[in-house]
C-alpha cells in the first residue's frame, strides 16, 4: 500500500513585478510505500526542494495530486487539504528537516526538543527523557543543551533541527539536504538515525548532494533532469 | 470538517460614511484604495471572513491603514461593524450573531470570554490606577467581588509577566513601555479568556523585551490552549507565533494560508512585495 503518491505534480511561481511565470517542476510522478526511503538527486535549481516543499505545503502545489495515507484522515490530497489539516499533519505525522533552523528566540535546545513532544501531549517526564536521549544520540554537546541555538554553528543547528523533527517519530519524514554542512562523523550519526527510523516504519523522502551517503540507504533514487522547463523524474535503481 | 471553529467571522464590513449607490454596488477593485471618491466613504474593512480554532494563533499582517486594528476593534465590540456576522462556539451562544446581541450581553462576553491587548497601552489600561487595580477592574467587570481572591490572581499574573510584585501598586504611568504592555497582557488574561486579541503588541519594544513577550504568548498558548488573533506588521513576529496568517490590503483579506506558505510562496502582488521587503 502506497503511503505517498505524487501524481502529475506541477508548480510554477508567478512573479508579479517581473510579470513572469517561472516553471519549477512539471509532471512529477512517483510513489512510495510505507517504510521506503526515496532519494532525489539533481542539479541546483532542478526543483528538488520544490517537490519536498510542495508535499509539506510550504509551497502551494499548482497542478496534480499528492495523495497521502494519513493515520488520522485516511487518504488525503495534500495539494488540496485545508490549512488546519496540514497543521495537524505537521504536528503529528509529517516531519521536515532543512539546513536552516527557524525557532523562537531565547528557547534552549532542550526546550525546543521537549516542546515538539509536549505539542502532541506527551507527559512532561517522558518528554524530558526522550529529548535528552535524542540530543545525546546526535552528539549535541551537553553544554549546549541549555544554551540558545542562535549562536550555534551550522552543524550544531542542523543536528538540533534533526532532533526536533525526529523526536516525534513521524510517519513521513522529508529531508531537505540534512547533511549539507556536516562532517563525516555527524553524517554517520544522521545515517544511523535514518536507518533506525526506517526500521520503525517511517517513510522518508530525502534530497542529498552526497551520492555516497545515499548508497545502500535509499530504496530508490530519482534523478531530476532539468530540460528547460520540463523536469522529469527517472528511476536510477 | 474534522474540527469546529471556535469563532467564525463572516463578511465583516466597517465603513466610515454613508456609502452611495456607486461604491456600494461596485465590486471592491473599482474603488481607489478603500475610498469612494463620490461620497467620500472610507471602507476600513470589507467582507472580512475567517475562522479561528481552539488553541491556534492566527496572524494578521498588512500595511498601516489596511484595516487590521479596525477589524480587531470590531471583534472586541469597541467599534460596531456596518455589517457582518460573528459566531462563537459556546453553550447558549450558538447560532447567535454576536454583533446583534444587546450591549449588556456584549459587555459580558467581552469581559468574560475575550481579552484584548492594544497597540497603545493607553487604550487598554487606566494609567492612573495601580497595575493591580487595572487587573482588578477587569475581574470586577466580570462579576468578581472577593478582594483577597482578586489580589492573589492579580499578583500571580503580574509574576507571570515578570512585573515585580513590589511594583504592583504603582501606576502603569510610571512603567516603561514594555512593562505597560505586559500589564495589559496580565489584565487580558485575568479571566482565563478562551480568546485573546493582540494588536501590535511587540511594536516599539526592544528585541530582548520582545523575545520575553513572544515567549510569554507561546507559553500561554501551550499551557492554557488559548486561541489568539495576532495583528502585526512585523513578519518575523508572525512567523514565530502564527500557524495561519491572513494578509490584509485596503480593508480586504487578499490572501490566507499557512504562515510559512505565505512567506515562501506568496501569491498576491502585495504579499510578494511585503515578503521582498523583509530584511
Amino acid at each position: 500500500m502506497a503511503i505517498l503518491q505524487v501524481k502529475q505534480l506541477s508548480k510554477s511561481f508567478q512573479i508579479h513585478h517581473l510579470q513572469k511565470k517561472m516553471q519549477a517542476v512539471k509532471n512529477i510522478h512517483f510513489s512510495l510505500h510505507k517504510g521506503e526511503f526515496i532519494g532525489i538527486v539533481g542539479k541546483s535549481g532542478s526543483g528538488k526542494s520544490t517537490i519536498l516543499k510542495s508535499i509539506y505545503r510550504t509551497y502551494l502545489p499548482e497542478e496534480g495530486e499528492i495523495l497521502y495515507e494519513s493515520a488520522r484522515f485516511g487518504c488525503l490530497d495534500l495539494a488540496k487539504a485545508t490549512a488546519r489539516q496540514i497543521i495537524y499533519l505537521r504536528k503529528h505525522e509529517i516531519g521536515y528537516v532543512s539546513q536552516f533552523l527557524n525557532v523562537m528566540p531565547r528557547i534552549t535546545s532542550r526546550q525546543l526538543v521537549e516542546n515538539a513532544l509536549l505539542e502532541v501531549d506527551y507527559p512532561i517526564e517522558l518528554a524530558k527523557d526522550r529529548a535528552e536521549e535524542t540530543l545525546r544520540h546526535f552528539d549535541l554537546d551537553e553544554a549546549l543543551w541549555d544554551a540558545y541555538p542562535n549562536t550555534f554553528s551550522g552543524g550544531e543547528k542542523l543536528r538540533l533541527n534533526i532532533s526536533i523533527a525526529t523526536v516525534k517519530k513521524p510517519r513521513l519524514l522529508l529531508l531537505d539536504e540534512p547533511t549539507a554542512s556536516l562532517d563525516a562523523i555527524s553524517k554517520e550519526k544522521v545515517r544511523q538515525i535514518i536507518e533506525k527510523l526506517k526500521r520503525q516504519g517511517t517513510t522518508l523522502v530525502g534530497i542529498f548532494h552526497d551520492l555516497a551517503f545515499m548508497e545502500g540507504l535509499c530504496d530508490k533514487v530519482f534523478e531530476m533532469e532539468a530540460q528547460q522547463t520540463n523536469t522529469f523524474v527517472k528511476d536510477r535503481v | 470538517m474534522f474540527e469546529q471553529p471556535l469563532l467564525q467571522v463572516k463578511n465583516v464590513t466597517k465603513k466610515y460614511g454613508a456609502g452611495c449607490q456607486k461604491c456600494m454596488s461596485y465590486c471592491s477593485t473599482k474603488l481607489i484604495k478603500n475610498y469612494c471618491s463620490t461620497c467620500r466613504t472610507v471602507y476600513a474593512c470589507r467582507n472580512v471572513s475567517f475562522d479561528l480554532y481552539t488553541g491556534e494563533i492566527l496572524g494578521i499582517v498588512g500595511e498601516s491603514g489596511s484595516g487590521k486594528s479596525t477589524l480587531m476593534q470590531c471583534l472586541y465590540f469597541d467599534v460596531e461593524p456596518s455589517s457582518g456576522i460573528m459566531y462563537f462556539d459556546h453553550p447558549g451562544l450558538k447560532e447567535k450573531n454576536l454583533f446583534h446581541l444587546s450591549a449588556q450581553q456584549k459587555r459580558l462576553i467581552r469581559h468574560k470570554k475575550f481579552g484584548m491587548v492594544y497597540q497603545n497601552p493607553i487604550h487598554g489600561l487606566k494609567m492612573h490606577y495601580s497595575a493591580i487595580s487595572n487587573i482588578g477592574e477587569k475581574l470586577i467587570a466580570a462579576g468578581d467581588r472577593n478582594v483577597a481572591k482578586m489580589e492573589s490572581i492579580g499578583n500571580m499574573l503580574l509574576r507571570e509577566v515578570e512585573i515585580p510584585v513590589f511594583r504592583s501598586k504603582e501606576k502603569p504611568l510610571h512603567f516603561s513601555g514594555g512593562m505597560q504592555q505586559r500589564v495589559q497582557i496580565a489584565k487580558a488574561l485575568s479571566n482565563n479568556p478562551p480568546i485573546l486579541f493582540l494588536d501590535e503588541i511587540t511594536t516599539g519594544l526592544d528585541l530582548s523585551v520582545q523575545a520575553n513577550v513572544l515567549d510569554l504568548i507561546k507559553n500561554i498558548q501551550m499551557e492554557y490552549g488559548v486561541s489568539m488573533i495576532v495583528v502585526s506588521h512585523d513578519l518575523a513576529v508572525i512567523r514565530m507565533l502564527a500557524d495561519r496568517t491572513l494578509v490584509m490590503l485596503d480593508g480586504e483579506v487578499i490572501e490566507e494560508g499557512l504562515t510559512d506558505q505565505i512567506l515562501e510562496d506568496p501569491q498576491h502582488l502585495y504579499t510578494q512585495q511585503l515578503v521582498y521587503s523583509l530584511i
